[in-house]
């Protein structure tokens, strides 16, 4: 018990440390996924086939692989000095990226094919119909499996922890090393992770609440 | 089905807004269109009727490459249509479209589908296009909707949006692909209304329909295609008094009597 109040400010940075790696990793990867995605749908074959290699390539791979990639490969021959946060979270949300996108694409698909023919009887170019008419109206289907995209995200980012990542992981590691006992430390990590995901499936709720009164 | 030769009494070709020549196109073994040769006078009204699956559809759709075709030739305003790109973005503008099931944007308000366009498009002002699409509305009798979204309209109100929304482009022409076949009797002739007006301001209209009334009074030729041919062109006056095809008299005999 006395385990978190004597390490409280370690808990904290180790859950800080989770929430950023997971929010920068999430930021990037629905970027990346929506402009894959865009490129999946896209009528230019060299586009097509880059995003269905990305897609291939990312969610195929192991993510521990994708971290040793980023930690000892990226740095050694592009760039130098990169700080261990960003290498994780190029792996994380590189990695995550590729579920995006899958989620995203399967929300392109149940939008009626002739709100993209009546955009493009109006003479918008396909990247115009897809930002306006396509991706607005596929947004709400999207929803309920990219809250789960995102709970598997925050748990992949204990991978981080391995890789020199102050984060939630990390910590416990380091307590359960210096012999405390390790039950009362996992309960807290638990908790801690159970706050981030339930805050994630909170927030996604609340949007789908909020788009379907929109319609 | 006897074979009729196809006058082409229409059009000098120098006044062609549209002009297709010897397209064909197969959907897999299917050959939809087969060597259709289809001139459209700038301000001329065509309406181009036949059984279902007789190509009519396709017909219209490849006027602005919604579908694409094997080979022949289509121009507009003495242009050929260009591959997908900006290029092609640019013409499309200028073609309007109409279609069966309205497709009018369902996540935006009536008065957004008709702005969009404009704005996205034409780069028009926010206020200008406002304002065009006010009178837009106003004028195809759905002006007191502008604030709803498509799903709480009418099928007759939301065609009337949608031909609005091809309006607000200044299309050269407008194409019409089955507008009134997904509506309630009762609606159709509020569409057709808005068409018939259209027809007498002197758009150039190609127009695919069942509804005969319509043929009879707006256009100014009738295209009777069937399995992928254009079988009969005339004047509505002659096509539905004396056809000169068997495919025709067959047609007519079944849809006029009963």
């Amino acid at each position: 018990m006395n385990v978190l109040l004597d390490h409280l400010p370690q808990f904290r940075e180790g859950f800080l440390g989770t929430l950023s790696i997971t929010a920068a990793s999430a930021a990037l990867a629905l970027v990346l996924g929506v402009v894959i995605a865009g490129f999946r749908v896209s009528p230019i074959p060299p586009l097509r086939a880059f995003g269905t290699a990305w897609v291939t390539l990312l969610r195929n791979t192991p993510l521990t692989l994708l971290f040793l990639i980023s930690f000892f490969v990226i740095p050694q021959i592009f760039f130098p000095g990169t700080s261990p946060f960003v290498l994780a979270m190029m792996a994380l949300g590189c990695y995550t990226s590729s579920f995006v996108c899958e989620a995203v694409r399967s929300g392109i698909n149940t939008v009626p094919l002739g709100q993209a023919e009546a955009a493009r009887s109006l003479g918008m170019t396909f990247f115009q119909t897809l930002r306006l008419i396509v991706l607005p109206q596929a947004t709400r289907s999207v929803i309920p499996p990219m809250s789960s995209i995102f709970i598997a995200l925050t748990k992949n980012s204990a991978i981080a922890g391995a890789f020199s990542n102050t984060e939630l992981f990390n910590v416990s590691k380091l307590l359960s090393d210096k012999g405390f006992a390790i039950g009362w430390i996992f309960l807290w990590i638990a908790l801690c992770y159970l706050v981030i995901t339930f805050a994630i499936s909170g927030l996604f709720r609340l949007l789908e609440n909020r788009l379907e009164v929109a319609r | 089905m006897s074979e009729v030769s196809v006058t082409k009494d229409a059009a000098p070709v120098a006044n062609a807004l549209v002009a297709l020549s010897g397209v064909n196109k197969h959907f897999g073994a299917l050959h939809v269109l087969q060597d259709i040769d289809l001139t459209i006078s700038r301000g001329e009204v065509v309406v181009v009727i036949g059984p279902s699956g007789s190509g009519k559809s396709t017909l219209c759709r490849t006027v602005n490459r919604l579908e694409t075709i094997d080979s022949g030739s289509i121009t507009i305003d003495g242009k050929p249509l260009p591959q997908e790109g900006r290029e092609l973005a640019r013409l499309r503008a200028d073609v309007g479209m109409v279609f069966q099931s309205f497709n009018l944007f369902a996540h935006k308000t009536v008065l957004e589908n008709v702005m969009l366009g404009q704005i996205k498009v034409r780069k028009a002002d926010k206020k200008a296009a406002e304002e065009k699409a006010r009178t837009l509305l106003d004028r195809v009798g759905v002006g007191a909707q502008a604030d709803k979204y498509p799903a709480q309209l009418s099928g007759g109100q939301q065609q009337r949006v949608a031909i609005a929304r091809a309006l607000a482009m200044d299309p050269k022409v407008m194409l019409f692909d089955e507008p009134t076949s997904a509506l309630d009797p009762e609606m159709i002739n509020e569409v057709l209304e808005v068409m018939q007006q259209l027809a007498r301001d002197g758009m150039t209209m190609v127009v695919v329909t069942h509804e005969m009334g319509f043929a009879r009074s707006a256009a100014n030729r009738v295209v009777f295609m069937a399995d992928g041919r254009i079988v009969e062109e005339a004047e509505p006056e002659q096509f539905f008094n004396n056809p000169r095809s068997d495919r025709a008299k067959d047609f007519l005999s079944k849809i006029l009597h009963h």
